[in-house]
């Protein structure tokens, strides 16, 4: 459904800018990612759908409104629960995880 | 204008008067219940959810037993109710905690439980739990936590789930709720109540004051007094999480649906039911103390509400001595007292002696 205008482990974005490629880690997997997208656009452009299942239905989901709204790409980053994707830049090394369930309170401090 | 004619008017659709209301209606009464708008200041849908016992009555020992009466009642109550409105309330009722932050502030709360449960003559149970027993049943407690109070009648239910319950057992009992209206005037004729509201005129045999903050208005048109005052009490609530937390306590619980609430702030700051920076960050920072994990918890939202205070805290229930028939009925702690206010007071208002622990509540107490 979707495709990025240039591939994501292009050093060239569609505006013509120089980037350097990085990747991430998503259950154990490296994925590609570049600087300037949201976490969640990398894990579409990797196609790690579906993204969770709900806690309640078990459904499959995946991010849909891209902007902070619908609360579907929650993930694990850095071992930070119920992060939205679409709210954070994909960093370098970015540690993510898909969730299974509700989140936790984690283990003691 | 229209004349509508029932029993009992009550004037507040909130848990107070729909507990009232459904208590008459069990009891065979025709009764409506006229409920403001959502710009009237509603306690019942911003309130925190407590069946609680433990430190209520320190100076008035009657209202320790009427809280103790009440949170006996609970489970009996639920029961009826869910069984008739197929609404879970979420009620959770194995004890609840109170946690110190200090050797001091616990301390001094063993002691004025202890004195209460001497002026109760020994029927006040509570335990002391200190970190190594806690720390058992929450290994993430914090480390700032000197003990807690244990009270096994304390527990939680969801608010607004027992408010829809009362709304909806009402009605399937064949009472009837109308909303969005205000009460402007009561005038008493002819031993029985003519009520405006809007453009309609209800006509009551008895009319039940149970509009919260409002009452202080209406109560003098029957000749009766409640002096309450609002007070502020703002709460947060997190991200649902996984259950943890297996008892309430005054400040923390964990709902049914696995939110996290933090609560307990209380400031005079007159009809302003905002919230503030200060006081939120406060309330965290409090309760991060207790559960240091809360600090990496998403909070989603945050709500102020306003109490319905009298001076001393305690509740007016009064019937006029110049107009019979006509009622006051204000308190604090509508939740953990509604299953009294649904039969025992009911009783009382329908022509039983008034139950020993309350004939002290009377507004005059505060005429000195």
């Amino acid at each position: 459904m979707f495709r990025p205008m240039t591939p994501p482990d292009s050093p060239t974005l569609p505006s013509g800018e120089s980037v350097t490629p990085f990747t991430i880690t998503v259950d154990g997997r490296s994925i590609p990612a570049r600087p300037g997208d949201s976490l969640a656009a990398t894990l579409l452009m990797a196609a790690v759908v579906p993204l969770r299942y709900t806690p309640l239905s078990g459904r499959p989901r995946a991010p849909l409104c891209l902007m902070g709204v619908c609360f579907e790409c929650l993930v694990t980053v850095n071992g930070q629960q119920n992060v939205q994707a679409c709210m954070v830049q994909v960093r370098a090394g970015m540690q993510v995880q898909r969730q299974q369930s509700a989140r936790t309170v984690g283990e003691p401090a | 204008m229209s004349r509508k004619e029932v029993d009992t008017l009550v004037i507040g659709g909130g848990v107070v008067g729909l507990s009232i209301a459904y208590g008459l209606v069990r009891l065979g009464e025709r009764v409506r219940v006229i409920d403001g708008d959502d710009h009237a200041f509603r306690a019942s849908r911003g309130n925190f959810g407590l069946l609680w016992v433990q430190g209520k009555g320190l100076t008035h020992p009657a209202y320790a037993r009427w809280s103790m009466a009440a949170a006996r009642m609970w489970p009996s109550f639920a029961e009826k109710l869910s069984a008739l409105t197929s609404i879970d309330l979420e009620r959770v009722q194995s004890g609840g905690l109170m946690y110190c932050l200090s050797e001091k502030e616990l301390t001094e709360r063993v002691s004025k439980l202890a004195d209460l449960r001497t002026a109760l003559g020994g029927d006040y149970p509570f335990e002391v739990w200190r970190p190594t027993e806690l720390k058992r049943l929450y290994p993430h407690l914090g480390t700032a936590v000197a003990g807690a109070t244990f009270g096994p009648l304390d527990g939680h239910v969801s608010p607004l789930r027992l408010l829809r319950s009362l709304c909806d057992g009402l009605q399937r009992l064949g009472g009837e709720l109308v909303t969005g209206r205000h009460c402007q005037q009561i005038v008493p004729k002819d031993s029985a109540f003519q009520v405006q509201v809007g453009d309609q005129i209800h006509t009551a045999g008895r009319v039940v004051l149970a509009a919260g903050l409002g009452n202080r208005d209406l109560a003098p048109m029957v000749g009766l007094q409640a002096p309450v005052q609002p007070n502020r009490g703002q709460i947060l609530v997190t991200e649902r999480m996984q259950p943890f937390l297996h008892h309430p306590s005054g400040h923390l619980r964990q709902t049914g649906e696995g939110v996290v609430q933090i609560g307990d702030s209380k400031e005079d700051v007159g009809l302003d039911d905002g919230t503030t920076l200060t006081q939120l960050s406060r309330i965290a920072a409090r309760a991060c103390r207790v559960f240091p994990v809360l600090a990496q918890v998403n909070v989603v939202r945050t709500w102020g509400a306003l109490r319905v205070m009298t001076p001393d805290g305690y509740p007016i229930y009064q019937q006029s001595r110049q107009h019979p028939g006509a009622f006051v009925v204000t308190c604090h702690s509508g939740v953990t007292l509604a299953p009294l206010h649904a039969d025992v007071l009911v009783q009382w208002m329908r022509g039983a002696p008034c139950p020993p622990d309350i004939t002290s509540f009377v507004a005059e107490r505060f005429d000195v």
